[in-house]
């Protein structure tokens, strides 16, 4: 029950210019799942540790229910981290690994073991405490890393990356399991990723980092629905912009007038929307309807991905492969872009 | 599975199995007849007669053996505990870090296996002499690492190479102090090539002649300065009964690490750079 705050938080590598992380101010609330999301590269990892106490940031602080922890060991700070890659002790037992960081605190060994026990309970793997690291399978080191963290009952949970070396249904199993945990010990959470799918399934709130600065801190939703610019809608999958000036309810482009909803803000920008959103029309009298020719058709099974060109504006839009049917490359067909589905960018 | 063959390689194999046996195992052959033998003459294919006589003067007060293997032990151990002490930080520099000048240091590191000890130990006399460690044990002690300290260094580089310090970090999260992590993830993960560097140590510093002789000035006794006094006075006998005592830690040490010593190893990584 903490919560986190990052202030103004900064890290520059000796020997190099650019930083890692650039003033990166953050509130996490106490018992929420958080992620920071962004590319590889992007300062998230860096962030991660020093929230941990494993890297001293060049400037900025880091409080935990106002208190700053800089001067805390990463041993006192009660803030625990799950690698990427799990490290597993393994010259330990399963069992031993996850009582360590017990008998760390000096606790009393038939205590540790009854709580190694309730947890292996907890993380599904009843019967494997005397096994060694290496015998185990990915999903089932990742269940053993993060019993190992949450036995310690932490202020802070720290996981970085912690679906990404996961098969896909391994993945589901995992993040219901992070969930389940996460809500029923009501541990503040942070995640890292570079994943959008991994946060947007996983996280209470989004934190999107490009380039060391943090663009835009949301929920999941707010994401797909209201991106800050083109960098995060592009970030969550959309390539659909159209630029012109918005004024009053109306767009003003290359496309001509398009109906807008009434609260987005005046001024230049990118019309965006998600290509999921894009309706295919018969009839081409209705308001934001355009002519698009089809320049490609790409089945993907569930769903059909059209790439279409109206006039100069390449966009992309998602269709259910019966609408799509019939529907060959060089085709003129209609789209509307309803109003309600239109978001400016910056 | 495929049928042995006579082949070009395989006589090579044996071949190369017949050097290795003349020239490392049959050697002590003669000195272990020799410690039982009351005088061997050409051309006598095994002595006629035999007696205990160099293995009772060898363990007797007089002879100063015992002394010396005494000495000699504490010496070899002092050197590669120091040489623990020292190889270990600095295999995890080399190993672990990129820094500049490190492959100058590497070179530094190896001069003393390539510059002949003799040269560097002219030097040293010199300095040891001012600072009073000439003729003591702890001045042999110190000359030593010269010697061992590359040994332990390259292992331990070689066993950094393959260290993933993340490990540590881990460990700190979930609360281990700095000494804890060390004695609980660093160490356990690093013995392998604390054994074998330390094991190479002792034999190195077992086997010096030459650096005892000069710094030690004719005061410090240990085991092969004792055996070549012998082997020079003509004594055979008692020079194979001391002889078959000093082969001893160098058999028992290939048979403890022999495990170890296989070139898939990390801990035998670092002699690549040799």
């Amino acid at each position: 029950m903490t919560h986190v705050s990052l202030k103004n938080l900064s890290k520059i590598y000796p020997g190099t210019q650019m930083p890692a992380l650039d003033n990166l101010s953050l509130e996490i609330p106490t018992g929420e799942l958080t992620a920071l999301l962004g590319p590889s590269g992007c300062g998230k990892t860096t962030t991660m540790k020093m929230i941990a106490g494993l890297l001293e940031p060049s400037s900025g602080d880091i409080t935990f229910d106002g208190k700053s922890v800089l001067d805390e060991k990463p041993e006192d700070r009660g803030a625990v981290m799950v690698f990427q890659n799990y490290l597993l002790f393994p010259y330990m037992s399963v069992a031993e690994n996850i009582g360590f960081g017990l008998k760390m605190r000096k606790t009393d060994p038939n205590q540790i073991k009854k709580r190694v026990g309730e947890m292996l309970d907890m993380v599904k793997l009843p019967d494997l405490g005397n096994r060694k690291p290496s015998e185990l399978s990915g999903g089932q080191q990742q269940r053993v890393a993060l019993a190992r963290a949450l036995i310690i009952q932490p202020d802070v949970l720290l996981l970085d990356e912690p679906l990404s070396n996961l098969d896909a249904h391994l993945r589901l199993e995992m993040r219901d399991l992070i969930r389940s945990l996460q809500q029923e010990m009501k541990i503040t959470t942070i995640f890292v990723t570079h994943d959008q799918e991994e946060a947007v399934v996983l996280a209470d709130k989004i934190a999107l980092i490009l380039d060391g600065k943090m663009k835009q801190y949301d929920t999941p939703q707010a994401f797909y629905d209201a991106p800050i610019d083109e960098a995060t809608a592009r970030f969550f999958g959309s390539q659909n912009f159209i630029h012109g000036s918005a004024k009053d309810g109306i767009f003003e482009s290359s496309l001509g007038k398009i109906s807008i909803p009434k609260n987005i803000k005046t001024g230049q920008g990118a019309l965006t929307f998600r290509p999921e959103n894009v309706q295919i029309q018969q009839d081409g009298s209705k308001d934001n309807t355009f002519t698009a020719s089809v320049d490609n058709i790409i089945y993907l099974g569930t769903q059909t991905r059209l790439k279409l060109k109206l006039s100069d504006v390449e966009i992309d839009a998602i269709v259910n492969p019966r609408e799509a049917q019939g529907l060959s490359i060089g085709d003129q067909i209609n789209i509307r872009l309803p109003a309600e589905i239109l978001w400016k960018v910056n | 599975m495929s049928t042995r063959k006579n082949t070009p390689l395989q006589s090579l194999r044996v071949l190369s199995g017949i050097v290795l046996i003349t020239w490392l195992v049959l050697p002590p052959i003669p000195l272990a007849i020799w410690s039982f033998a009351k005088g061997w003459y050409f051309p006598d294919i095994l002595p006629k007669r035999w007696t205990l006589n160099a293995w009772e003067y060898t363990f007797s007060n007089t002879a100063g053996v015992i002394d010396s293997l005494w000495i000699t032990i504490w010496i070899s151990l002092a050197a590669t505990f120091l040489s623990i002490l020292i190889g270990v930080p600095a295999g995890r520099a080399l190993g672990m870090y990129k820094f500049k000048g490190k492959e100058f240091i590497e070179l530094l590191i190896l001069a003393p296996v390539i510059v002949p000890g003799i040269a560097v130990v002219l030097g040293i006399h010199s300095v040891f002499l001012f600072m009073g460690l000439t003729n003591t044990v702890t001045g042999v002690i110190l000359v030593h690492l010269i010697p061992t300290l590359p040994y332990m260094t390259l292992v331990m580089s070689g066993i950094f190479a393959n260290y993933d310090a993340a490990f540590e970090d881990q460990a700190r999260s979930l609360g281990a102090s700095p000494f804890k992590t060390f004695w609980y993830v660093t160490l356990p993960a690093i013995m392998p090539g604390i054994i074998v560097g330390g094991l190479f140590a002792f034999l190195v510093s077992w086997s010096q002649y030459i650096l005892t002789l000069l710094i030690g000035g004719g005061r410090v006794i240990t085991l092969p300065l004792l055996l070549f006094n012998f082997a020079t006075s003509g004594r055979n006998d008692i020079t194979g009964a001391i002889g078959m005592i000093y082969i001893l830690p160098g058999i028992v040490i290939l048979l403890l690490t022999a495990k170890h010593l296989s070139g898939r190893s990390g801990a035998v990584g670092g002699f690549g750079q040799i």
